[in-house]
């Protein structure tokens, strides 16, 4: 078990590691000089040359990765050019409104995905399990960007109900809440069929079981049988599915938040990357992928401490 | 797993007659078939030049002249969803068949070559899954700026992993059965192994990955469009129709509505017909995606 635990965070961190390098060759490899690039053609000599020493550019290559590496891990992400602010603190400003955004999209699949499994579980290829079925395979379907705009079509636009723009009046709860309805619902939407048919395939899977038919031989319903005994047992594939599919979700919240102009990392990333204002960028991509990896480890760990058989696989 | 993959090859014709009475399965190879024919004959079908400007028209729904609508500037929409149609289909195809190849390389050379080659690939694919798809794409296009080419290199380089991961799988369980052994005590180099006999037994699982990983693809070059950092306006692909129906959308709904339908179409066409797929010829791909 430990053995698992220790082997699986460090190919994490190894797998930073090798992220944080494809990045730097990423930013090095590109045609032309970083220094031009970063502050366009306007820039004289004397601002190059200062922006060079500044950014560590004038050093050697293995140097500058090496200082690249020592100021991510001690947190430094660099200077944003433009407002000359930390990069890391305008980041982590925004990373609240991002993770609410994931959670509570997170929310919607599970408040209607596992419903949605367990009445399809009840009557195998009934009408109501063929129903669910169609729903699942079109929520997969449809990208989440599309359902962003045809959310605003509807809600905001026709029929008025939600506010489209921005994160809700700071410290006003239920104006937050309100402006999180539609954004997470389409970042959400895509989950519930997935998790549907996870519940699903696990739930008819546990309903086979002995205890199962021995809970029905005493003669509780079958309504009692799944919520109380089967659910507990078949929602274990669900936390792996949602660790795998966080990043899903971290790309899904990204269209989300530029589409309803919403504060967040995918935001940041998205102007910057018009700005052109790539210390920004690079920060931003970096902070994703740790809380990326951070997120997938977590939900290895769990399932590994729930089910004895993932731990042979590494 | 070997007999299953060699099994799978011998029985096609059963498992097509069980593919048309697949009701999901058929409703997804109409739209799948749907989704070529219009593409391909585009300049059949529109009715009009996708970059013709007819201002009068501009932004009325759908009518006898604009069977769709016009967009902001009078274009035909009905045209340019059949052009678009073309961008969707070129990256489609492209992205999933370079991918397909490459991750079907290197899953081989992982599965069959030495121990510290395969740890060091699986290294590879794992860095590769750890960035974000779309956060991937606008980091890159931030430095090379938007292009079609770079959408399609993200999109190779993003799907190699969850197929080389598969024929690795399946490479393992072939690497020590009978006939590789036998083919190898007679001599045959490496490359005719994998490429003559390891690749016949593994590549038809990837063939349904590959169908499955359409609509990602799809969605993926819509979506960056979309924002602005894909295929470019004037040039008609779904997401610049989208792009610009999106910023008229309060005094048209129908350039949104046009754009979106052919693009949920054919994810749902192509998902439909790859899980009919896998659950004729390999049920255990299941989970996979």
């Amino acid at each position: 078990m430990l053995i698992y635990i220790v082997k699986r965070i460090g190919l994490a961190v190894l797998i930073i590691l090798l992220a944080v390098l494809a990045l730097f060759v990423m930013l090095h490899s590109i045609p032309g000089d970083p220094v031009s690039i970063a502050l366009g053609p306007r820039a004289t000599p004397e601002i190059q040359a200062a922006y060079a020493a500044k950014m560590n550019l004038d050093k050697p290559l293995f140097t500058q990765f090496l200082i690249f590496l020592g100021n991510v891990l001690t947190g430094d992400l660099g200077t944003d050019v433009f407002s000359n602010r930390s990069v890391a603190k305008t980041l982590l400003g925004q990373l609240p409104y991002t993770i609410s955004l994931a959670v509570a999209s997170l929310g919607w699949a599970v408040a209607l995905g596992i419903p949605m499994g367990c009445i399809s579980a009840t009557k195998p290829n009934g009408w109501l399990d063929r129903i669910t079925g169609l729903v699942s395979i079109g929520t997969i379907a449809v990208p989440s960007f599309l359902v962003s705009i045809w959310a605003i079509l509807v809600f905001a636009i026709h029929l008025n109900i939600f506010p489209v723009i921005g994160a809700g009046d700071q410290g006003d709860l239920a104006d937050m809440a309100l402006h999180l309805v539609l954004p997470s619902f389409a970042v959400g939407l895509g989950w519930v069929g997935y998790l549907a048919r996870m519940v699903r395939a696990s739930m008819l899977e546990v309903m086979g079981e002995n205890y199962i038919r021995s809970a029905r031989a005493f003669g509780l319903t079958t309504q009692t049988i799944i919520y109380r005994y089967a659910l507990r047992v078949a929602i274990l594939p669900t936390i792996t599915l949602i660790g795998v599919g966080f990043g899903g979700l971290l790309s899904g919240t990204v269209f989300a938040e530029i589409i309803f102009a919403r504060p967040g990392i995918g935001k940041v990333i998205y102007d910057m990357v018009l700005n052109r204002n790539f210390p920004v960028v690079q920060g931003a991509v970096m902070m994703t992928v740790a809380l990326y990896a951070v997120v997938t480890l977590a939900s290895d760990i769990i399932v590994s401490i729930l089910d004895p058989r993932v731990r042979e696989s590494l | 797993m070997t007999m299953d993959a060699v099994g799978t090859f011998r029985q096609r014709p059963e498992k097509l007659a069980l593919l048309l009475k697949n009701k999901q399965g058929m409703i997804g190879f109409v739209l799948v078939v749907a989704f070529f024919l219009s593409a391909l004959l585009a300049p059949f079908l529109a009715t009009h030049d996708p970059a013709q400007l007819d201002i009068p028209a501009r932004l009325t729904g759908p009518g006898a002249d604009h069977w769709l609508g016009a967009d902001q500037l009078g274009r035909d929409t009905y045209s340019r969803v059949l052009y678009g149609g073309r961008v969707a289909l070129k990256v489609a195809a492209i992205g999933v068949t370079l991918s397909l190849v490459i991750g079907l390389t290197l899953g081989m050379v992982a599965g069959y070559g030495p121990r510290w080659l395969d740890n060091a690939l699986l290294l590879l694919f794992d860095t590769i899954r750890s960035f974000p798809t779309i956060v991937l794409a606008l980091a890159a296009v931030s430095l090379l700026g938007p292009s079609l080419n770079l959408i399609l290199s993200i999109v190779i380089i993003t799907s190699i992993p969850s197929y080389a991961r598969l024929a690795r799988t399946s490479t393992l369980a072939l690497k020590n059965t009978e006939f590789i052994m036998a083919e190898r005590s007679l001599g045959a180099g490496t490359f005719r192994i994998l490429f003559r006999h390891v690749m016949p037994n593994v590549i038809g699982p990837l063939l349904i990955l590959a169908a499955m990983d359409v609509p990602v693809v799809v969605t993926i070059e819509a979506g960056l469009s979309f924002l602005g950092l894909g295929v470019l306006p004037p040039t008609a692909s779904w997401g610049t129709i989208l792009n610009e129906g999106y910023l008229v959308i309060r005094t048209s709904p129908w350039p949104v509505v046009a754009g979106g339908i052919p693009l949920v179409l054919t994810t749902l066409g192509f998902t439909l017909l790859g899980e009919a797929l896998r659950d004729i010829f390999d049920p255990k791909l299941r989970g996979i995606r």
